[in-house]
Formats: structure tokens, C-alpha cells, sequence
């Protein structure tokens, strides 16, 4: 594949890096990307991936534009209030880079449909809100053997970690179970500065990168915590667990579970 | 041209500015052998410095780096490694 002339100066900052290069931009051109969620990490990771040209993104989400996201969600605006979160997205992006093709779907994911969604995908980013889909996404992948790599944020706290099954950890290596409903405050009741999710897409959208081009290392057995207030990053390594109940070597999860049992406050 | 080095590939860049001047190095560098010997003609002063510097970052060989006229410079570059 021949780059145009708008090609070649669109992705030049690329191109002249070493571990780039005209090879590596064209992997990224050829990259397909799913992301589960338009919100606060959907966004910036999808704009930055769309600038970076990865070819096609993926995209799942079933809200509508409100004037409380704009925060945050950086991919929409007072113009596509109302809108739905995937068309307002895709506008965004391809009027950033038409090379990138931005396959929206407005629906929400499931056990019922997540497999379906990502089979065609190289990597799946989880951008989600809630623990039932995290744990939902988390499984999927390791039975469908997709990269994954995973954000959450809550008030002044971002994590990121990147699950390769097969390779290394998966988030019940790091949680086994989800946390019982009334612990855990959902995203959507919670508090978040609205550069948290800036940051952590950011994490995400370079580890996409990596993981498309095959240089450096990704967050693989590790957990990675931004804490805002203290400006500090932490990495915690996570191993494996053998026992893992979708990853180990004696799986009791074979198949997807139905998450949101005992989570109905959750939407 | 009487300096015993075979030239495997030829590009003008003449006319462009950093960092496209780079970019077609590069690419053109790319797209050849390990071995492969290119010439670059260009008019950009600064690219006759920063190709030169930045092709060696990239672990290949400038065997040549001269100016042929008032305006233009010849580089000469051994792809060393891909
Ligand atoms: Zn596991």
C-alpha cells in the first residue's frame, strides 16, 4: 500500500520515529479496534486512535448525548446534545481523519452479543462504567483470545491494565469476583475530574498502539494506578493465578455468565 | 561517477522541507535491501544535516554527504539494517 501525499504528512510525526515507520503506520491503517463504551474513556481513546489512523474502530453504546457528559466525553458537544453517544462520536472522528472507518453500534453489549461484536476485531478496549460489563468484557476476551486493555476511573483515580490471554494476567486474576452492589458506588453516581479519563484513554489508546505496532511493553501482569490528587503513578504487579476461574488452568468459566444479576441498580 | 559506489536507488526531494524531506528518506529507505545503496538529491540546507544525523539514529550507513552546486546537496546512504 502506497501512502497518498495527505498520508504522508498526516502521519509524519509517526512515520520518522524509528519503531514506526512506514511499516508500522500502514499496520495501524490495517488495525481494527473495538470499543465498548462512548463515554469518558471511549472518547479519548477512539479520537486519539482515529487521529493515529488506525483504520477501522469499532464502537458499542446505547446512551444519548447529555449536557452532563460534556465534562468529560470529549467526542461530543452542545451541538449533538440529544444525539446518540455513536453517531455523535463517529462524526467526530471521521471529520478528524477520513481514512478512519468508524463502525458504530447502538445497542447495548452483552453475553448475548459481545462475541458476535468482537470476532472481527484485533483488540478490544474496555471503556465501560460499570463492574457487570468489566467483568463481562473480561471474559469474552479471554475465551475469544483478544487483547484487551482495560480502564477505570472513579473521582481522582485511573487504572489501567492490558490482559493478553494466553500470555498474562486477566482481571480475575486481579479481582476473582465482582465487588457486592452496595460497596461499590457506580461511575455514574460517583464524582470524576473531567481530565481523569483524558489521561487514563490515553494510557489505553498508547497501549492499543503497542500492541498494533508489537514495540515496548504493555501493562501485561500489571496494574497501573494514577492518583491525580498525589500526581503519582503506581505499578502493581499482577501474576497470574493458575486457579483463575477463566484463565487458569482449570477453568470453571467456559462460557459467558449473566453479569448483571444482582446488579440491577446498575443500568 | 568514478567512487566505486553502485547507487540502487535514486530520489529527488528537492523542493521539500523537514520533516517530509525525512519522511521520503526514510521511506524510500524502507522499501530497499539490506546493503541497497540510495541517493537523495536535495536543496534544503538543514535536511543536509538532519538526514545524515538521523539516518545514523537508525543504525544505516551515510557513505557520502556532498554539495554539488549553489543550491543542491547529494547524500549517499548504505542501508545497514531493516
Ligand atoms: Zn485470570
Amino acid at each position: 500500500m502506497d501512502f497518498t501525499e495527505d498520508q504522508l504528512q498526516r502521519y509524519s510525526r509517526h512515520i520518522i520515529l524509528p519503531e514506526v515507520g512506514g511499516k508500522g503506520q500502514r499496520k495501524l491503517l490495517k488495525a481494527k479496534v473495538f470499543i465498548i463504551g462512548a463515554g469518558g474513556l471511549g472518547c479519548p481513546v477512539g479520537y486519539y486512535l482515529a487521529a493515529a489512523g488506525v483504520g477501522t474502530i469499532g464502537m458499542i453504546d446505547n446512551d444519548t448525548v447529555e449536557l452532563s457528559n460534556l465534562q468529560r466525553q470529549i467526542a461530543h458537544s452542545t451541538k449533538t446534545l440529544g444525539m446518540s453517544k455513536i453517531d455523535s462520536a463517529k462524526a467526530t472522528f471521521e471529520a478528524l481523519n477520513p481514512d478512519v472507518k468508524v463502525v458504530g453500534i447502538k445497542e447495548r453489549i452483552s453475553k448475548d452479543n459481545i462475541l458476535d461484536f468482537i470476532k472481527d476485531y484485533d483488540i478490544v478496549v474496555d471503556g465501560s462504567d460499570n463492574f457487570p460489563t468489566r467483568y463481562l468484557v473480561n471474559d469474552a476476551c479471554v475465551i475469544a483470545k483478544k487483547p484487551l486493555v482495560s480502564g477505570a476511573i472513579l473521582k481522582f483515580e485511573g487504572h489501567v491494565t492490558t490482559i493478553v490471554p494466553g500470555e498474562g494476567h486477566c482481571y480475575r486474576c486481579l479481582f476473582e469476583e465482582m465487588p457486592p452492589p452496595g460497596l461499590v458506588p457506580s461511575c455514574q453516581e460517583a464524582g470524576v475530574i473531567g481530565a481523569i479519563p483524558g489521561v487514563v484513554g490515553s494510557l489505553q489508546a498508547i497501549e492499543v498502539v503497542k500492541l498494533i505496532l508489537g514495540k515496548g511493553d504493555v501493562l501485561k501482569n500489571t496494574l497501573l494506578i494514577y492518583d491525580a490528587l498525589k500526581t503519582t503513578f503506581r505499578r502493581i504487579k499482577v501474576p497470574k493465578n493458575p486457579d483463575c476461574p477463566v484463565c487458569g488452568n482449570n477453568p470453571t468459566i467456559t462460557e459467558l455468565l449473566d453479569y448483571e444479576a444482582g446488579y440491577c441498580a446498575v443500568r | 561517477m568514478g567512487e566505486g559506489i553502485g547507487i540502487d536507488k535514486k530520489i529527488n526531494i528537492k523542493g521539500l522541507v523537514c520533516p517530509y524531506t525525512f519522511v521520503k528518506a526514510k521511506l524510500a529507505v524502507e522499501d530497499m535491501e539490506v546493503g541497497q545503496v540510495l541517493e537523495i538529491l536535495l536543496d534544503y540546507e538543514e535536511a543536509s544535516r538532519s538526514i545524515p544525523k538521523s539516518m545514523e539514529d537508525h543504525g544505516q550507513k551515510v557513505l557520502k554527504v556532498e554539495k554539488i552546486n549553489d543550491t543542491d546537496w547529494r547524500l549517499v546512504i548504505r542501508k545497514e539494517k531493516e
